[in-house]
């Protein structure tokens, strides 16, 4: 009952930061609101789909999993943070489930998630994105969105202990987070890319989400050289199976990481 | 009753390279301040790490108010506060939201930590920038509100890692108030320090560490007396040296020595600066003109010197 508790206090806690700073929420809407003018109208005219309403439909997906996936950079810069200002020795003294801190770090952290998404999703209808599946599969597809970036704030959670400053961390997030959103499917189809990079790509967690987030929406996805593959046949299933991983794994290490962390 | 107790605790880091405690003991009677003096990487932030639960030693055992630190940190959690070196407050949100932050993660129920944290506001003389965050206060006030922090739940101990490190002089002097009113309240508390004179000013008794372990206790007169007190220095013209000599050995009653390189004549006094005044003014009765005068206090540098015979050596604190 009390971790219950813990967990609520943490989450409003990272919940107020942002109210707090609203340059925090205003430059993580309109970092992908960027991203989606640009790609729609820089690449959208020249590459052709063959998919009714353009490359926008595929585009809107990739967006959101790419910026979904940039919660792991925000939670562990956020915790190094914490961490060389002393404030993780702080809570670390409170005689409250230390397990708590973390959980509702994450959540909280992901809370961001939610209205970064609505405002893109509100870019992306203006731009021309109309997802055709009907309500309930696109809110499944945010769903999945949310679990997404929820799993990833984990391993953030575990590269902001383990890198202490706060500005290196910032740079292993991206490092991360930019190769593996665009050796994916998210913003051109795989076809063109060498044989072993589309191996690769279609077995990449960000292809699979965005893969099944098109599924979702309403659209179909294309593949390359592993059409006929288990991730591109069950792209929802293969996301499931990713984030449960990436969960089942950071979640025991990040928590031990926690309890031994010290600035 | 000792409230606090470490015995034999040794933690080294990088695989045993760097020995940061080494077996050090110490001990704190109920209702009492133990000061621990000691240079940077000396072992104060460990111990007090250790203390609360933030670290675990390589062996040695530790009590805090009867409970065994490594066996139950849970319980110790709560009866301890713990303010560190580095303001552990956040910095983004007001500091009457951090206070009812923390206490409501003390379990006080929303009421009860809004009724704590305007009581403690009040107490350290913050109330007016309560609502102001954290990153506009000076580094006094941030200390205060730390310090705040950590007496929300009125704990039995209370640690205090350099509580007035990096603040300036105002600054110091009112945490030192501040601490003071709440030692006379029955706090137990350990607290670490650089300077010999905040031990001085605040503590029952103090342990001076080196190299990880306690090389001397005492309360602070003790310590002060095998130090030897304040030292008066007159700089004069060469041909003055010895006159000045013997109006300095007249006045402070101890022998005077001199430093014929910089032209210095210095000696222990006991009665500080009305020692000062009187040999200014024999001084210039003599018609002499000192070029430079001082009383010197003893630093920690003059504790260690008579205590180890070496100056205290800033080692890289081991983190």
């Amino acid at each position: 009952m009390n971790t219950l508790l813990d967990i609520r206090i943490i989450t409003q806690r990272q919940l107020r930061l942002l109210t707090r700073v609203p340059e925090v929420l205003i430059f993580s809407t309109i970092q992908p609101v960027m991203f989606v003018l640009l790609f729609r109208f820089v690449f959208g005219g020249s590459i052709d789909t063959g998919q009714p309403g353009g490359y926008v439909q595929l585009l809107m997906p990739g967006i959101f999993v790419q910026t979904v996936a940039f919660t792991l950079a925000g939670t562990a810069s956020g915790l190094a943070e914490d961490l060389k200002k002393g404030l993780i020795d702080r809570f670390r003294s409170l005689p409250i489930s230390q397990s708590a801190l973390v959980v509702g770090r994450t959540l909280g952290d992901s809370m961001l998630n939610i209205v970064v998404l609505v405002v893109m999703a509100l870019a992306g209808l203006a731009v021309g994105w109309r997802p055709t599946s009907g309500i309930t599969k696109i809110l499944i597809g945010f769903l999945f969105l949310f679990l997404f970036g929820y799993a990833l704030s984990w391993v953030g959670i575990y590269v902001g202990l383990s890198v202490s400053d706060a500005r290196v961390v910032q740079n292993v997030g991206f490092m991360v987070t930019f190769p593996l959103t665009f050796l994916s499917n998210a913003f051109a189809p795989t076809t063109g890319m060498p044989r072993l990079l589309q191996y690769f790509a279609e077995w990449n967690p960000v292809s699979t989400m965005v893969a099944g987030c098109r599924e979702l929406f309403g659209l179909q996805n294309e593949f390359g050289a592993t059409a006929g593959s288990f991730p591109s046949e069950n792209p929802l299933l293969m996301s499931i199976v990713y984030m449960g991983l990436i969960m089942l794994i950071f979640i025991p290490l990040s928590v031990r990481k926690y309890k031994n962390a010290s600035n | 009753m000792k409230s606090v107790i470490a015995e034999d605790l040794v933690k080294t880091y990088r695989d045993g390279e760097v020995r940061a405690l080494d077996h050090l003991s110490l001990d704190v009677e109920e209702g009492t301040v133990l000061g621990v003096l000691g240079p940077n990487g000396a072992g104060k932030t460990t111990t007090v790490r250790i203390l609360a639960t933030l670290l675990k030693p390589d062996s040695g055992r530790a009590m805090v108010g009867g409970i065994d630190v490594i066996k139950h940190p849970d319980k110790v959690r709560q009866i301890i506060g713990l303010s560190g070196q580095y303001a552990a407050v956040d910095e983004i949100l007001t500091g009457y939201d951090n206070l009812v932050m923390f206490g409501e993660l003390y379990h006080l129920g929303k009421k009860q930590a809004v009724l704590r944290a305007n009581e403690l506001l009040e107490r350290f003389s913050l109330t007016e920038s309560a609502k102001r965050p954290i990153k506009t206060y000076s580094g006094g006030m941030r200390r205060r509100l730390d310090l705040a922090a950590s007496l929300i739940v009125k704990p039995k101990v209370l640690f205090l890692d350099e509580p007035t490190t990096g603040l300036d002089p105002r600054g110091r002097l009112e945490m030192w108030g501040v601490i003071e009113d709440l030692v006379k309240g029955g706090t137990t508390l350990l607290l670490t320090t650089q300077y010999l004179e905040e031990a001085d000013q605040l503590a029952d008794e103090i342990a001076v560490i080196d190299h990880g372990k306690v090389i001397a206790r005492g309360t602070s007169d003790v310590l002060k007396k095998q130090v030897g007190g304040e030292r008066l220095e007159i700089v004069v013209e060469a041909a003055h040296i010895e006159k000045t000599q013997a109006i300095v050995s007249k006045v402070s009653g101890n022998k005077s020595s001199v430093d014929a390189g910089i032209r210095m004549v210095s000696a222990p006094v006991s009665t500080g600066a009305t020692a000062l005044i009187e040999t200014l003014r024999e001084l210039d009765a003599a018609g002499i003109h000192p070029l430079d005068v001082g009383l010197k206090r003893p630093s920690l540098d003059d504790v260690f010197l008579s205590l180890t015979g070496h100056v205290a050596e800033e080692k890289e604190e081991a983190k």
